[in-house]
């Protein structure tokens, strides 16, 4: 692969990345949302496969092959069984932050990302550290829907764009962090994931909703 | 022999998971937990005659098998009182045999993902076992199924979780640094890390450790994450209370020490000193009001935990080796001392049906013997002599003053004084007065199980033997303060 073409790919790669994590923020369905996280999970897979092809690396083949697998089928799709059967949970309802903010928020956020990342591009500037800025963005933005919206389900998708972007930062510093580690830390974000979804459905048999404004039981 | 601690409970949830919950599994968990403490003692022996020793991924010197005894001790006194517990809420209809056996098999589990963060020789396999406890006792916090428990569960996981994922991108930018260390490439190996520490690029490290100490406080209970503790402590079944409050925060809190020893190797010590110190003084000021006025005991208690890990932070903050050695001999008596307190705490909610704290009165009449080892217990909690927490605070605030850090521990001293005198007057309400009449005057009359007195009084006994002489473990304590100490 030719140095411009393997560039050109990667940023758009990444361009992808953090457009669908802005798409997040603005659409409302929760529907909707799990169909572009799914298409947030492609587009990294196909970051590390760019980062594979240019490697020639068949590690990073079969790592490119995972990620499309978990990302792109299995973590939507856990999602998407908590969401089945709550018609009433299908929309989100008020986000404490309305959109325009929050987009406001995001393009804040991007500009932290990229003063706060300053330091490890220059530790080894290439053209795959060049794109860090935009995984640590999408970490700041996935703490923000963390922290703005009230369905247990929408935390459940802030937490999982967290995840993207810390996967995105891991791949394009380095080529990760070791293959035990690796497997161990997917396995434990979909355990993770897992639980949260069970606790969804355990919340909405308890509560009937899995609306976060009604956890109110607990606080001093 | 390094994998025992681990292959013990692994084997017990196995058997567990075979046989659930019935009379000849009963007394299987104590006995696994007594095997990681006996494992730990051989092997602190072996540590303090021949040195750190390796195996595949794993890594054993003084401060790990240390926290191998606290894991072992803490467990013990835990898994003791889980028997009469579970009985006690089987009889009482909120759970079955299925939930008793599924608890035990998580609690064993819970045991080895403790054990193996603590013998982890490199700091991504010491993430995972972190992150694996999360998921782990996240059911066994919502195991009752009300709805405030399925809410401290959902809590537990999206903040521990996302505090955690935060380490993980702190690990991921300290690998990115170790990858172009001036003295050549270092992969996750702590002891790599801190020999190349010096080369590490400080801009870099800088991010990573703020990540990393910020991350791994949220499972240690530190503010600015600390909002799950005081829910899943109070919702989760007493004897969990009391390993999360015993034994998880305080693995966490030996992960920061971990992080620590390659900060101040990379930035020198000033750098991970003031994250440190902000977050223990956030802590202690947080325990301080939310306890001044605070109803629940079982919240209570879990405040408390937040004071006592805010201290240990602040001990690691001052990081001399006397301050070290401090906050671990604070690790472990605080471990028994809330351990013992929160399996009395679990028995009081099940004699009265309820955790406020204005609903138990006159429980030294009725219940003596309950009341003597919880009023023991909050003399332990708040550092009176005998008790091992005296020697470890006066410890950590004789350092502070020694290594200029007077403002903080003066501070640090007020607020555990302020604290101390919370404790004294809730508990105190509960202990005194008249027993309330009505439905809970019925069963006033029910003994303290055996198993229950013996953990609750064993424990408290340790702490204060601790108190006294540290004996063989004075050393131990020694040597693990000197493998972070020792590299400043």
């Amino acid at each position: 692969m030719s140095e411009s073409l393997y560039t050109q790919l990667l940023y758009l790669a990444a361009g992808a990345f953090l457009l669908t994590a802005v798409l997040i923020l603005w659409r409302r369905e929760l529907a909707v949302i799990v169909r572009i996280l799914a298409l947030q999970g492609l587009a990294l897979a196909v970051m590390v496969a760019v980062l594979a092809a240019r490697e020639g690396s068949v590690e990073l083949w079969a790592v490119a092959g995972g990620i499309a697998v978990l990302r792109v089928g299995v973590l939507p799709h856990l999602v998407r069984r908590a969401l089945t059967g709550a018609e009433a949970a299908r929309r989100e309802s008020a986000p404490s932050v309305n959109v325009a903010s929050s987009l406001l928020a995001a393009a804040g956020l991007t500009l932290l990302g990229f003063a706060v990342s300053q330091p490890l591009v220059a530790l080894a500037p290439s053209p795959a550290t060049q794109a860090v800025p935009v995984g640590v963005t999408v970490v700041l933005i996935g703490f923000l829907v963390l922290v703005t919206r009230r369905r247990a389900l929408s935390q459940l998708v802030g937490f999982l764009l967290l995840d993207n972007g810390i996967t995105a930062v891991g791949f394009l510093t380095t080529a990760g962090v070791g293959l035990v580690v690796e497997v161990g830390v997917s396995l434990d974000v979909l355990l993770a994931v897992l639980v949260l979804q069970l606790l969804a459905t355990r919340m909405r048999e308890t509560f009937g909703d899995t609306d976060l404004d009604e956890l109110r039981e607990l606080r001093d | 022999m390094i994998w025992l601690p681990i292959l013990v409970p692994v084997l017990a949830a196995a058997l567990y998971a075979v046989f659930g919950w019935r009379r000849a599994s009963t007394w299987l968990a104590p006995a696994s937990a007594a095997g990681v403490l006996a494992v730990a003692i051989v092997l602190a022996v072996a540590v303090a005659q021949d040195g750190p020793r390796t195996a595949w991924l794993l890594r054993l010197d003084a401060l790990s098998s240390f926290m191998l005894v606290v894991i072992g001790a803490v467990g013990l006194l835990a898994t003791v009182a889980t028997p009469a517990y579970l009985r006690a809420e089987i009889a009482a209809g909120r759970a079955g045999t299925r939930t008793a056996g599924r608890h035990c098999l998580l609690v064993q589990l819970f045991l080895a993902t403790m054990a193996l963060a603590v013998l982890a020789a490199d700091l991504g396999v010491l993430w995972v076992a972190i992150e694996a406890t999360t998921i782990v006792t996240a059911f066994l916090v919502g195991q009752r199924r009300t709805r405030a428990s399925v809410e401290a569960a959902w809590k537990y996981v999206v903040i521990c979780s996302t505090g955690i994922a935060l380490a993980l991108l702190g690990v991921i930018v300290l690998n990115h640094a170790a990858r172009h260390a001036t003295g050549g490439p270092v992969g996750l190996d702590l002891v790599d890390l801190s020999a190349a520490a010096p080369g590490l690029d400080p801009g870099v490290t800088r991010i990573a450790v703020a990540l990393l100490i910020i991350g791994l406080g949220a499972k240690a209970g530190l503010a600015p994450l600390h909002a799950w503790l005081p829910d899943a402590h109070s919702q989760a079944p007493a004897p969990v209370s009391a390993l999360m409050s015993g034994v998880l925060l305080s693995v966490a809190a030996y992960a920061i020490l971990r992080v620590k020893v390659i900060a101040d190797a990379a930035l020198g010590a000033g750098f991970a000193r003031t994250v440190l110190v902000v977050m223990a003084l956030a802590s202690l000021v947080l325990a301080a009001t939310l306890l001044l006025g605070q109803r629940d005991y079982k919240r209570m208690l879990a405040y408390s935990s937040i004071e006592h890990l805010g201290l240990v932070a602040l001990a690691s903050a001052i990081g001399s080796q006397f301050a070290v050695a401090a906050a671990l001999l604070h690790v472990l008596g605080h471990g028994l001392a809330k351990g013992a307190l929160f399996v009395g705490a679990g028995r009081i909610l099940q004699v009265t049906g309820t955790s406020a704290v204005a609903g138990v009165r006159g429980l030294a009449s009725a219940h003596p013997a309950l009341a003597g080892g919880v009023g023991l217990g909050v003399l332990a909690l708040v550092g009176l002599p005998p008790f091992s927490l005296f020697a470890s605070e006066l410890g950590i605030f004789r350092a502070g003053f020694g290594e200029g850090l007077g403002w903080v521990t003066a501070a640090a001293v007020v607020l555990v004084v302020v604290i101390a005198g919370a404790l004294f007057v809730h508990s105190g309400r509960m202990m005194l007065g008249d027993p309330p009449d009505g439905p809970g005057a019925a069963r006033a009359a029910v003994r303290l199980p055996v198993p229950t007195a013996v953990a609750v009084f064993g424990g408290l006994a340790a702490c204060a033997v601790l108190g006294v002489t540290a004996g063989p473990l004075g050393s131990l304590i020694g040597q693990a303060a000197e493998v972070v100490a020792g590299a400043r």
